[in-house]
């Protein structure tokens, strides 16, 4: 008790240049919580990907469709329990930057295939029931105020035309890891018209999502879908969920990165910060640790008063960069969250917060320890007066 | 004096210090025994050794030759944290500044050396009250050093060196920063620990009011300790 309060006195005894300091360190832990969250952000679908399901596109690129034909196919191959598949419509709300994901689905079995968007039934059954019918997430409902049966008119950057849906379901992320802004319609609903206006573009998917039936033969499923569709027109890549999600991640790699290396950059200037103002107090207060010693103290007692005091003030600005943290990113989200539609604090993130703290508290007290150590009580005595 | 035990016996105590590619002698072939119960002040002008001396009997530095005893332990062939756990046990110290730590009421700072002891916190209260009614501050027990004066400053810093009932007390310039009242103030209270509780003081002093109140008084001249001064009052 009586060495906290003596910590907790002397980290305070200079109060500006400690409250410069913890303000440092709070921009400095609120900033990594942010950039490690954005890291995390990227990596949400990955997260979320399921290890029973595969995606199955093109082997080109995913920009070329593959034949509504292939569908059949697949479901007889051996392994496969079930299938759905589903186009990027590229679409948007009356302005292009109300821009969202939306996809063009195989409603009944992708609905089954992805249990993370929880629709209530009375809804998913009016939604399967109605072909110009479609499901949003809750936080894109929210966004942009409608209501069951609203008609929703989209206009596509992929597929010309005014497209018009009505808001049928709303749907919950299972978890929070589940993307609540994306936008559902009927995939027969964009074929049916497609046929009508571009009958060359019809019949054709942008991926399958295949459910495997055990997790352990996802490989050799794959590698079976591929093959049956070898030296056709239209050869298929199949791979895990989140193999897709990491191929994806993989083009803004050097950009992940540039953030991640960032990052550590922020920790390096928190240490330097933090161990400006430890050298500072060590050098002004090398006579007090003379008295210490002269009282008997010994080296680790001293030792711990420096790391102590080091940790107290980086402690503090690390909790109260915490606690700002999940308000910053959901201000923060606010702007982003088209593009990374889970922007949310992650525990591991508070971990590394705090592993952070303590990596600063621990590096900025080693010089002044190193001097308070080395000094000759004569010496240090001297200096008072 | 009732007892005539040296408690400190020094022997033949060189010491020198280096400065650049030079080494500068500070005490030369210094033999001095201090009697238990003995007030003794050292004189002597400015960088004659007597503060280095007072160091080196204090074991806050190290003898380069000889050899200082200290109620029968030989404390120039202890290691530095074996010396930090003597220094705890057999030294109070009295300084020139106080050095009170700032952040420390006066209650605090006198409780200091009793951490080191192991005391459960109610008998290191009994201790810090007792100290403090020694040298009449109780009333300002909560008060931290710079609500103090220098006097009051310097008497919480007796109370600190006394506390641990130490075997010497070693004082360093203890009035030189005081004005005359406070400076008689901390003699008497010295000169009363001396007489009714019977520790041995060894003062650095360049005060001779101050020297007055000491037993023995010995000066130092450029590192040599000369014979008793003849004015010394035993």
């Amino acid at each position: 008790m009586y060495i906290l309060k003596l910590l907790l006195r002397n980290a305070f005894r200079h109060k500006l240049r400690t409250a410069l300091t913890l303000l440092s360190i709070t921009i400095a832990i609120l900033a990594f919580g942010l950039l490690r969250t954005f890291i995390g952000a990227w990596y949400a679908g990955v997260k979320a990907s399921s290890a029973n399901r595969l995606i199955t596109r093109n082997a080109i690129s995913l920009i070329f469709p593959l034949p509504l034909s292939y569908k059949d196919k697949i479901r007889q191959i051996d392994g496969v329990k079930q299938i759905a598949y589903g186009n990027w419509f590229a679409g948007f709300y009356k302005d292009e930057k109300n821009f969202f994901a939306n996809y063009a689905i195989e409603a009944k079995n992708y609905m089954e295939l992805y249990p993370e968007f929880v629709v209530p039934p009375d809804q998913k059954e009016s939604f399967l029931r109605d072909r110009k019918g479609c499901v949003a997430g809750r936080k894109l409902v929210e966004q942009y105020h409608w209501r069951i049966g609203d008609i929703i008119p989209l206009k596509s950057m992929v597929f010309p035309g005014n497209w018009e849906f009505v808001l049928r379901g709303i749907y919950h992320g299972r978890d929070e890891s589940t993307d609540e802004r994306v936008f559902f319609f009927h995939w027969d609903y964009m074929n049916e018209a497609l046929k009508k206006a571009l009958p060359r573009r019809a019949d054709q998917v942008g991926w399958y999502v295949v459910e495997v039936k055990d997790p352990r033969r996802a490989a050799e499923v794959a590698q079976a879908i591929d093959m049956t569709f070898k030296n056709s027109l239209a050869e298929t890549l199949t791979e895990t969920e989140k193999a897709f999600f990491l191929s994806f991640i993989s083009m803004a790699d050097a950009i992940i990165v540039a953030i991640q290396l960032v990052s550590f950059v922020v920790i390096i200037i928190i240490i330097a910060v933090a161990a400006n103002t430890m050298a500072m107090t060590a050098r002004e207060r090398i006579g007090e640790y003379a008295i210490f010693k002269t009282l008997g103290f010994r080296g680790w007692r001293i030792a711990g008063m420096i790391v102590g005091e080091s940790l107290v003030i980086t402690m503090i600005g690390c909790v109260v960069g915490i606690v700002l943290t999940p308000p910053a990113a959901k201000v923060f989200s606010r702007y982003v969250g088209t593009y990374f539609p889970t922007f949310r604090v992650e525990i591991e993130t508070i971990y590394m917060d705090i592993g952070a703290s303590i990596l600063v508290g621990l590096c900025a007290a080693i010089i002044p320890t190193w001097r308070a150590l080395k000094i000759r009580i004569a010496d240090g005595l001297r200096r008072i007066g | 004096m009732e007892n005539k035990t040296p408690i400190v016996k020094i022997e033949h105590v060189n010491k020198s210090y280096r400065k650049g590619t030079h080494i500068i002698p500070v005490l030369l072939d210094i033999t001095l025994d201090i009697m238990e119960g003995e007030f003794l002040a050292l004189m002597g002008p400015s960088g004659s050794g007597k503060s280095t001396l007072l160091n080196l009997i204090a074991a806050l530095d190290k003898v380069d030759d000889g050899r200082i005893t200290v109620g029968g332990i030989d404390i120039t062939g202890l290691t530095e944290s074996e010396l930090a756990v003597w220094r705890s046990v057999h030294v109070g110290f009295i300084f020139q500044f106080y050095n009170l730590i700032p952040v420390l009421t006066a209650f605090e700072n006198v409780e200091l050396p009793l951490l080191l002891t192991g005391l459960p916190g109610r008998k290191r209260r009994q201790h810090v009250e007792l100290a403090l009614q020694v040298v009449n501050l109780e009333s300002r027990m909560d008060h931290y050093p710079a609500q103090l004066s220098g006097g009051e400053q310097q008497r919480v810093a007796i109370a600190r060196a006394v506390v641990t009932d130490p075997t010497i007390l070693v004082a360093d310039e203890p009035t030189g920063d005081l004005d005359r009242v406070s400076a008689e103030e901390i003699l008497d209270l010295m000169d009363r620990l001396n007489r009714e509780s019977h520790k041995t003081i060894i003062m650095v002093t360049h005060d001779p009011r101050a020297a007055k109140k000491a037993h023995t008084i010995r000066t130092l001249d450029k590192g040599v300790l000369n014979n008793v001064h003849p004015e010394a009052t035993p």
